[in-house]
């Protein structure tokens, strides 16, 4: 049972400059699965451990960055509770039609944060062909897992501007919590890392002067020894590195960072406490963010901070 | 060194620096600059996506071998020989110096 009836980040569409080159990085390094591509040609992929029609699309761009993400709610009721939702809390809403941009996908409402980010919800997506097993099911079907073994999409961070009624927006119209936040000396909120399951974040904010940034996007390892393993791949296909292996303080999540061949960030991520709603918010000072982020090392690095698309 | 051996190393300088690195003709500009630790940029995407290696080259030609961001690199930018330095490779010594960093909002 999800904890609240916002599910999780089920869909993210990204763009990217090479198509060929950045769709072999997601199918053969990090190991998504071709799910198809629709008529304009965007590449629809997803985890082998993931039930829904894809969860990735990949548009080719002229530049490399975030179109939208997509969260899936428990309801029709519920789809309809958060259009109202939003536009009582001043946000316009689309609509879109079921099976059009993104097949497999029923309707979808949108809306443009003050970040800059487009965020949508829905309720119906078709089953993905190669599913997960169910019935006495093994750990994966008939074929293994593939290159960095990513389970499943996990996050994404946002930079924009106004983090903080992104923050509200989330918490009022998506019903979500917020396990974690970063505050600079004078109150104002630098950083926020939200939820609305047990994972210790579906989607997190940094505050930024221009709008509509990502910084990465994580994906979900089984395990401590798969994120070594990530990290083997990444110096075997020579892909740059960001930072890590290494353990986050906050989410406590175990990681590295690097960058596809379109310059998105990607994150390979494992673990993460467990998050309840009930518990206390935790609380990081602009000061302790080093430790906070890079546990082990306890400094920040400039290109973790500087770098986004 | 690393590389063929075959391939022509070319020079850059950065402008009023006195910086100076090699650069093979199948390198990128930004690689060989990073790991000369000479000249303005210490890291980036690599990928063309994130703009922190936009320069401009005052002096010489440069191959655009991976296809640079039109977030941070417009036309008129690129034919005033603005680049991404992690997507160019030198086809001659080359100068460099600062460009000014913009983002278009996406499209
Ligand atoms: S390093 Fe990101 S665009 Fe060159
Ligand atoms: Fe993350």
């Amino acid at each position: 049972m999800a904890l609240n009836k916002t599910l999780r980040p089920g869909l993210i569409q990204l763009r990217v400059l090479d198509l060929d080159k950045t769709l072999s990085f997601y199918k053969d390094i990090l190991g998504l699965n071709e799910v198809g591509r629709t008529a304009d040609g965007r590449v629809m992929l997803k985890g082998y451990d993931e039930f829904d029609h894809h969860s990735v699309t990949l548009r080719l761009a002229d530049s490399a960055g975030f179109d939208s993400a997509a969260f899936k709610v428990d309801s029709h009721e519920t789809l309809e509770q958060i259009r109202s939702a939003a536009q009582a809390f001043g946000y316009a809403v689309d609509e879109v039609p079921p099976n059009t941009d993104q097949p497999g996908f029923g309707k979808r409402y949108g809306f443009k944060l003050c970040t800059g980010h487009r965020l949508e919800v829905y309720c119906d997506v078709e089953p993905a062909r190669q599913r997960p097993m169910i019935k006495n099911p093994d750990l994966w079907g008939d074929e293994p897992p593939r290159g960095m073994r990513v389970q499943r999409l996990d996050h994404f961070l946002l930079f924009g501007p106004g983090i903080s009624e992104a923050e509200r927006f989330c918490t009022e119209v998506l019903g979500m919590f917020v396990p974690e936040i970063c505050n600079t000396p004078d109150g104002k909120r630098l950083a926020t890392w939200i939820t609305s399951s047990n994972k210790p974040h579906d989607l997190a904010f940094v505050e930024y002067p221009e709008p509509g940034k990502i910084h990465h996007i994580g994906f979900f390892l089984q395990d401590w020894n798969d994120v070594g393993a990530a990290a083997d791949l990444i110096g075997k296909n020579r892909l740059k590195l960001d930072i890590g292996p290494t353990r986050h303080a906050i989410t406590r999540g175990m990681t590295i960072y690097f960058w596809e061949p379109s310059g998105n960030r990607i994150e390979t991520y494992a673990g993460g406490y467990t998050a309840y709603p009930d518990n206390p918010q935790r609380v990081w000072d602009t000061d302790s963010l080093g430790r906070g982020l890079f546990y082990y090392s306890g400094e920040l690095i400039d290109s973790f901070l500087q770098i986004v698309t | 060194m690393g590389g063929a051996g075959r391939a022509e190393k070319f020079a850059v300088r950065v402008a009023g620096t006195g910086e100076q690195f090699a650069c093979g003709e199948d390198e990128f500009v930004l690689d060989a600059m990073m790991r000369a630790r000479s000249g303005p940029v210490r890291h980036g995407c690599c990928g063309g996506g994130c703009g922190v290696c936009k320069m401009k080259v005052e002096r010489g030609s440069v191959f655009a071998a991976k296809r640079m961001s039109r977030a941070h690199v417009s036309e008129e930018e690129q034919r005033e020989g603005i680049v991404l330095l992690c997507c160019v490779q030198p086809r001659g010594d080359l100068l460099l110096s600062p460009a000014r960093h913009r983002t278009r909002e996406n499209a």
